[in-house]
């Protein structure tokens, strides 16, 4: 066997011990309310990620060691958050740990080469556009944003899905493009332009990311598409030209849709200042930034922050989605809270070394977009509690509740190990 | 391309930078006013959690605020109970989530909570967060007697207006009353009936904050001054030049149409002659009149270990709002406790007091001692001197003159049996014609004081004499037949 699945399977049992420490922590802090047979969650999780482990030494011998671990470490504190806050929800999300690791399993088993996907990139470019258009057409509006489609009794998240569509389409789409997109077709001022035509695409994506934001009033997937159109352009052609006017278009397009469409006017009203009205619209945003500012340096400890009301909900509305960052900050504090984003950075740097270690432009750019998605999302949300920027309902890459946030994030992390494994085998 | 991607990761390292800062500015920098922010949830579950010290009566015999434990989805909560409901309604105060708290709930939270950082406090919290239970606050043993509150209550009944007592040498509280009053195990509901037109405003303490004219009780302070002036003994012979003399070209007249001939200091307390003392104020003059009054507490609010929100200053008002003591006045209205002078009753109280204990004013106290979860006292109150008012001579000439008004003056009705009563009555017009707010304020027994009482009634046709004397006595009775005082 290779050594990188050796290194993998060390780091999977550090894992291991880390959300052993942390379910034993929740449950001895809250075995008043708890049942002890929860703890099978723990036992359970583990057993997932030891078949993951195997699934990868027999179908990806040398892809990265650190990926999977930090995707588990990353689960296991969702996990473990989601169990303190509520045990059938994390029941359910264990079960959608489940599916997602049978179709990381199934994608690689599957697609076999990575390189496959590009032949398909139309197809895959208008399934992701079909999925949006059908949520903003048959989509279900939960809390006045329309981001689900109801799918016999469970609800799916299509923009999830869209994301991961997009970053092999424009992989695929830029990679043929790549040259004529680099080209200057006149110089103004000093500055290259290319052909006018060549604007079609970023037009295109600029008009999808905005309907998105007027007619699905989710602004977050609105950014994170854009975003991730913007950075793939920028890796491909090298222009920042584009990344200028590409952020010049979406800043008057988002100034036209603020002024048109209230709940967006009122969602930058409250991120710029959510203090006058702590008990109605600017209370989540209020109560998530309490929990935060609640756990200090250290924290509380798992399990023994503050976080539910004597009537059983949670304070922080929508604590196990968005609010969950805010949660384990609450209760690790600082150092915590900085480890997490330390490990999401680290996901960022594995996946980025996988793309620089590619030797062809569709795994180059497929890999920097996945990981590039990945780090974005998080910032946004992340960011979204912290005030940093808006706060958007999009989930926290495998720490949020959610079975589509789950699955494609699988998915995105098979799509990376199938590069790795590729690339390094040839290195080998 | 690897330079770009390479770029990416560096973009990834900065927003990670930002999210980390930001972090810490919540957690650290802004966290101390976040967790004081009314809107945060777990400050109110957080102090709700805590099983609060019980307040009780003085001597610590009878509980006025026990806790009522509800268990829900894991979470224990400690309601607040009053078991005797409006009676301790304003020296107590309430405790609630929604509409926060007040009087002595509020003043002493710290200890109740047992957030005062005393060292035998800490251990005791200590201990009870390693064995994972409840932190239990301190108790409060507080200085209110149940016999002298009830024959308060008892007293007031559907009158509108306040009763204080004091002990004297001490300044300890022994009653506290208001009326109309609230049930504060129902707050909610009182503040909703409180801003029904015609409630009679339940919810303010009239005792610390209700401001009155303190009309001829105030003669009390007039004639401390001059006798502390030297020239005045309470032998001292005034003409009381009729009925009415013209004081700034307005008639000022003696109550009842009396008319007062060549009277002395003593009689003119006794009979409440105007005529006789706003010629003494003139006299005697602003300066000495409100040095006087200064150091009997006026002008400021009172030291005692009360929100100072619920505590008003006496003094002169102008339409609701405080003159500063060096506003223009008629000094001989000022004089018989006219113009414009409000004085609380809790203040009118002082000024019994410290003729009681001999001149020196002490500061109000509610509160004797707070007691910790495992039996240690660990705060003790100690009666404080303010300032010496008078001389004791001085004290003993006005104890005389005073038990002259009950004995033979204005304030007969506080005759208790074998007990000497030593008062002066008050009634003061209200602006409405024959509506008074009617004063009486004591202190018994005169040889050897052992309670201070002010009562006041509001907009009522009788007078201090015939309404407030009979309540003050029947707070001294009751309290001195408890043979709770010393």
């Amino acid at each position: 066997m290779r050594s990188a699945r050796y290194r993998e399977l060390w780091n999977l049992l550090f894992v291991a011990l880390v959300t052993a420490v942390g379910f034993l922590s929740v449950y001895t802090a809250r075995q008043q309310e708890i049942d002890s047979t929860s703890l099978i969650y723990a036992g359970y999780f583990l057993a997932l990620y030891a078949v993951a482990h195997i699934g990868l030494r027999a179908g990806l011998p040398d892809a990265d060691p650190w990926l999977l671990p930090l995707a588990a470490l990353l689960t296991a504190v969702g996990l473990i958050e989601i169990y303190r806050l509520n045990p059938t929800l994390a029941r359910d999300q264990s079960i959608w740990i489940v599916v997602g690791l049978a179709g990381f399993l199934a994608l690689i088993l599957l697609v076999g080469d990575v390189r496959r996907l590009e032949s398909y990139k139309y197809t895959l470019g208008a399934l992701a556009v079909t999925l949006l258009l059908l949520t903003m057409v048959v989509g279900t509006e939960i809390n006045g944003a329309r981001l689900w489609i109801r799918l016999g009794g469970i609800q799916v998240q299509p923009g999830e899905f869209s994301k991961l569509l997009l970053v092999v389409f424009l992989a695929g789409y830029l990679r043929e493009k790549q040259e004529v997109l680099s080209m200057s077709h006149r110089t103004i001022l000093g500055i290259g332009f290319p052909a006018v035509r060549h604007l079609g695409p970023l037009l295109t994506m600029t008009g999808i990311a905005l309907a998105v934001v007027a007619v699905m009033n989710d602004m977050g997937t609105a950014l994170l598409l854009f975003g991730i159109f913007l950075a793939m352009l920028y890796v491909a052609t090298g222009r920042s030209l584009y990344t200028v006017v590409g952020l010049a278009l979406f800043a008057a397009g988002s100034w036209f849709v603020y002024e048109t469409a209230g709940h967006v006017r009122e969602r930058f009203s409250i991120w710029l200042n959510p203090w006058p009205d702590s008990r109605d619209t600017g209370y989540q945003l209020i109560q998530t930034i309490e929990s935060i500012a609640d756990g200090g340096l250290f924290g509380s400890g798992l399990g023994r922050s503050f976080q539910l009301l004597d009537n059983g909900s949670t304070i922080i509305p929508a604590a196990q989605t968005d609010g969950i960052y805010a949660v384990w900050a609450n209760e690790t504090g600082l150092a915590g809270a900085a480890g997490l984003l330390i490990v999401y950075l680290l996901f960022a740097y594995r996946g980025f070394k996988v793309a620089t270690l590619a030797d062809d432009s569709f795994s180059k750019l497929l890999a920097a977009g996945l990981t590039f998605a990945f780090s974005f999302q998080a910032f946004l949300i992340v960011g979204g509690v912290t005030r940093v920027v808006p706060l958007t309902g999009i989930t926290l890459p495998f720490v949020s509740y959610g079975g589509s946030s789950i699955v494609s994030n699988f998915m995105l992390l098979g799509l990376l190990l199938m590069v790795s494994d590729r690339t390094r085998k040839a290195i080998r | 391309m690897n330079a770009r991607i390479g770029r990416l990761f560096w973009i990834a390292a900065l927003g990670t930078l930002i999210l980390v800062t930001m972090t810490a500015y919540w957690q650290i920098w802004a966290a101390p006013d976040l967790a004081a922010r009314e809107d945060n949830a777990r400050l109110v579950y957080r102090q709700l959690s805590v099983k609060r010290g019980l307040i009780y009566d003085a001597g610590g015999r009878t509980v006025l605020a026990a806790n009522k434990r509800r268990v829900k989805n894991g979470i224990t909560l400690y309601l607040r109970r009053y078991p005797f409901g409006p009676l301790f309604a304003q020296p107590v105060g309430y405790n609630t989530v929604g509409e926060g708290r007040t009087a002595l709930e509020l003043y002493y939270n710290d200890y109740l909570t047992s957030s005062n950082s005393d060292l035998a406090t800490l251990f005791d919290k200590l201990g009870d967060k390693l064995q994972g239970q409840t932190v239990t606050g301190n108790d409060l043993v507080t200085s209110l007697s149940m016999p002298a509150q009830r024959a308060a209550a008892r007293g007031l009944g559907a009158l509108h207006g306040a009763v204080v007592a004091l002990e004297p040498q001490t300044g300890r509280v022994l009653a506290m009353a208001s009326s109309p009053g609230y049930n504060p195990n129902d707050v909610a509901g009182a503040i909703k009936r409180a801003a029904a037109p015609g409630s009679g405003s339940p919810l303010l303490n009239r005792a610390t904050q209700g401001l009155y004219a303190p009309g001829s009780t105030f003669k009390v302070v007039t004639a401390t001054a001059a006798l502390e002036s030297g020239r005045y003994t309470p032998d001292t012979i005034i003409d009381g030049k009729g009925t009415c003399i013209t004081i700034q070209t307005v008639p000022l007249c003696n109550a009842g149409g009396e008319s007062a001939g060549q009277v002395s200091l003593a009689e003119a307390l006794t009979f409440s002659y105007n005529t006789v003392f706003a010629q003494i104020g003139e006299q005697v003059g602003k300066d000495r009149l409100y040095r006087t009054m200064q150091a009997y507490g006026f002008f400021q609010k009172p030291p005692a270990d009360f929100p100072s929100d619920e505590l008003s200053r006496s003094g002169m008002y102008s339409r609701g709002r405080f003159l500063s003591p060096s506003a223009p006045v008629d000094i001989a209205r000022v004089a018989i406790g006219q113009e414009r002078l409000l004085a609380t009753p809790l203040q009118m109280a002082t000024v019994a007091a410290t003729i009681a204990n001999g001149g020196m004013r002490m500061a109000p106290s509610l509160v004797d001692k707070a007691v910790s979860p495992s039996g240690k006292t660990v705060f003790e109150s100690r009666p404080e001197q303010i300032t010496r008012v008078m001389s004791s001579q001085t004290a003993a000439d006005l104890t005389s003159m005073m038990r002259r008004v009950v004995e033979e003056g204005t304030g007969t009705a506080a005759n208790v049996g074998n007990l000497s009563v030593a008062g002066k009555t008050g009634t003061a017009e209200t602006g409405t014609a024959g509506l008074n707010n009617a004063w009486f304020i004591a202190f018994a027994p005169a040889e050897r004081p052992r309670i201070a009482v002010a009562v006041v009634i509001e907009r009522t046709p009788e007078f201090g004499g015939t309404i407030a004397a009979p309540i003050a006595r029947d707070v001294i009775e009751a309290y001195l037949a408890s043979g709770v005082a010393k």
